[in-house]
């Protein structure tokens, strides 16, 4: 038997956890389509037909995919794993329940970040902008990781099957889209609007992607990182509580 | 002085108001198959995912190895492999890709790795079937890849919750062997069950677990003879008899049926024979079968965890 450091062990436990999501759950036909298409309905449905400036709205739009895709499968692989009984045995491998949460972060953070990859391909075909590019980098990987700790939330409560958790996650994360300053920019919000709008994580990847296509933003760069780091620690304490007192529920 | 693998002391677990595991302490010595009796409800999966950090006890400590669980959990779990009650496998994995994973959470990878996983799959008659997803196989089969991938890193003591229930006579057969063969190899067995004979066959050591508290902890050989005063006569008639027409003899502590045999529980055997077959010719019935039974573990197990129910 190999015994590692335990810190090396952890940070193995993590990375196979991911590797395992991945491979059993996001790389399914269904899912990787489902992560494609689904932006495209966003678009057709939000784009044709209205006379919007795509230029302006292409930032908005891609933090929406992003949000979705990150966000998308999280919430299920716990009540899935309960289900099956794997995650029993998952906890009895050397692993801690922050091991096993991280772990489905980082699986639901790299597919946030694939889908959009493709998604501003597209976007930068199509658009002229001149990209900041550490911006999106830097923006994209926070945000992704940040969404991906909300999806891993919300497959803390205690229900009974992955249908009750989707309406869950649909009644939390739809919020916080019409909240956020997707469709109508922070200036332009009253002051409620405003303040309603920072409770979204989302409001500030928008920022650093207009930021990083067009040039503008409404808020600090600075604040815009920092918000996100702290909505990541946020999510992944929640996560962390709930995960831990629902423990048993649905083994 | 035999080494103790496994040491709990004082562990309690309460879910709001249920006790599930209430103040228990014992001891495993390494190298055994030690048993955890009792019945549905008495705490026995409890205690098994308290033993192994799956759960995180309200009071009361475990040392594995000399390792506190719960303070190092990573570090105490590299020397457990665990084999929960259901399921617990990747269905949509195959054979061989269900137990790489395994290996690789406990530190192995590439060809050491891949070597293991087919050697397991040979003995665990799987080998054929090593790339076919786990969701085609029968039931015993998945217990036989759940069993493998518990076992991939040699771990030093091997939890099993109720092993073999629900399981074919084949893979029960295969499974125990497969035990026996690890356990000969040295590793410490944990096993829960209600199937006493399981026990019986296996274990070196039995704890018989109710109401969340251990009744008690000995040999199987020893909790027999405990009962060594209580014996019992089995006995069928050629016509159903009631229990309340024999019941009338104070030899008697205890009847039970099963089918058309009677099974009655007596201080003295060799009165109570004499009296069913008076009893027999009064009533003109012809005795089909008639025996007299040794204690067995099942005896003990009755009796203890009666016992605890009355104290209760």
């Amino acid at each position: 038997m190999k015994i590692r450091n335990v810190n090396s062990q952890y940070i193995r436990g993590i990375i196979i956890t991911a590797e395992k999501n991945i491979r059993i759950y996001y790389a399914k036909p269904p899912v990787l389509i489902f992560g494609i298409i689904f932006p495209l309905f966003l678009f057709l449905s939000f784009y044709l037909g209205r006379k919007i400036d795509f230029n302006v709205f292409f930032p908005g739009f891609l933090a929406m995919s992003l949000f979705f895709a990150a966000s998308s499968v999280g919430p299920l692989i716990t009540p899935w794993e309960k289900q099956a009984g794997t995650y029993e045995k998952l906890l009895s491998f050397p692993v801690t329940v922050n091991t096993i949460i991280l772990g489905d972060v980082i699986a639901g953070m790299l597919y946030g970040i694939i889908i959009n990859i493709i998604v501003l391909t597209f976007g930068l075909i199509f658009l002229a902008y001149n990209v900041n590019v550490w911006g999106l980098i830097f923006g994209t990987l926070l945000a992704s990781f940040c969404f991906s700790s909300l999806g891993v939330l919300l497959a803390s409560p205690a229900a009974k099957s992955p249908s009750n958790i989707m309406m869950l996650s649909s009644v939390i994360r739809f919020p916080l889209i019409f909240i956020s300053g997707i469709f109508i920019p922070i200036k332009d919000l009253t002051l409620a609007g405003k303040i309603l709008s920072y409770i979204s994580p989302i409001t500030y990847i928008v920022d650093i992607f207009n930021f990083s296509l067009k040039g503008t933003h409404d808020i600090s760069l600075a604040i815009d990182f920092i918000a996100l780091i702290v909505f990541s620690f946020f999510f992944l304490f929640l996560s962390n509580r709930f995960h831990k007192r629902n423990l048993l529920k649905g083994l | 002085m035999t080494e103790k693998i496994i040491k709990v002391k004082g562990l309690t677990k309460n879910f709001n108001k249920l006790t599930a595991v209430d103040n228990i302490s014992f001891s495993v010595n390494k190298g055994t198959i030690f048993g955890f009796l009792g019945p549905n409800g008495a705490g026995k999966t409890t205690t098994i995912r308290l033993l192994t950090g799956i759960l995180i006890p309200d009071s009361g400590e475990v040392l594995i190895d000399g390792i506190n669980i719960n303070n190092n959990p990573i570090k105490a779990k590299m020397k457990l492999g665990v084999i929960p009650e259901t399921g617990n496998i990747y269905v949509d994995l195959t054979a061989r890709q269900n137990i790489i994973l395994a290996g690789r959470y406990f530190g192995f990878s590439g060809k050491e790795l891949y070597k293991k996983s087919d050697s397991l799959l040979d003995i665990f008659e799987l080998y054929d079937r090593k790339d076919e997803p786990v969701r085609t196989f029968s039931k015993g089969m998945k217990q036989r890849v759940n069993i493998a991938s518990a076992i991939v890193h040699e771990p030093e003591i091997l939890f099993l919750d109720e092993l073999t229930s629900g399981l074919d006579v084949n893979s029960q057969r295969l499974i125990k062997n497969i035990i026996k063969d690890i356990h000969q190899k040295g590793t410490t067995i944990f096993l829960t069950t209600h199937n006493i004979e399981e026990a019986n066959q296996l274990c070196n050591e039995v704890a018989i677990i109710s109401k969340g508290k251990i009744a008690v902890i000995d040999r199987p050989e020893v909790l027999r003879n405990t009962f060594e005063q209580t014996r019992a006569v089995e006995i069928s008639f050629n016509i159903n008899v009631a229990n309340e027409e024999i019941r009338q003899n104070n030899l008697i502590d205890r009847i039970e049926r099963a089918g058309d045999r009677l099974k009655f529980y007596t201080d003295d055997p060799d009165k109570l024979v004499k009296y069913l077959v008076n009893f027999s010719e009064e009533k003109k019935l012809k005795i089909i079968s008639l025996e007299i039974l040794k204690p067995s573990l099942e005896d003990a197990f009755i009796k203890f965890t009666e016992k605890k129910s009355y104290e209760n």
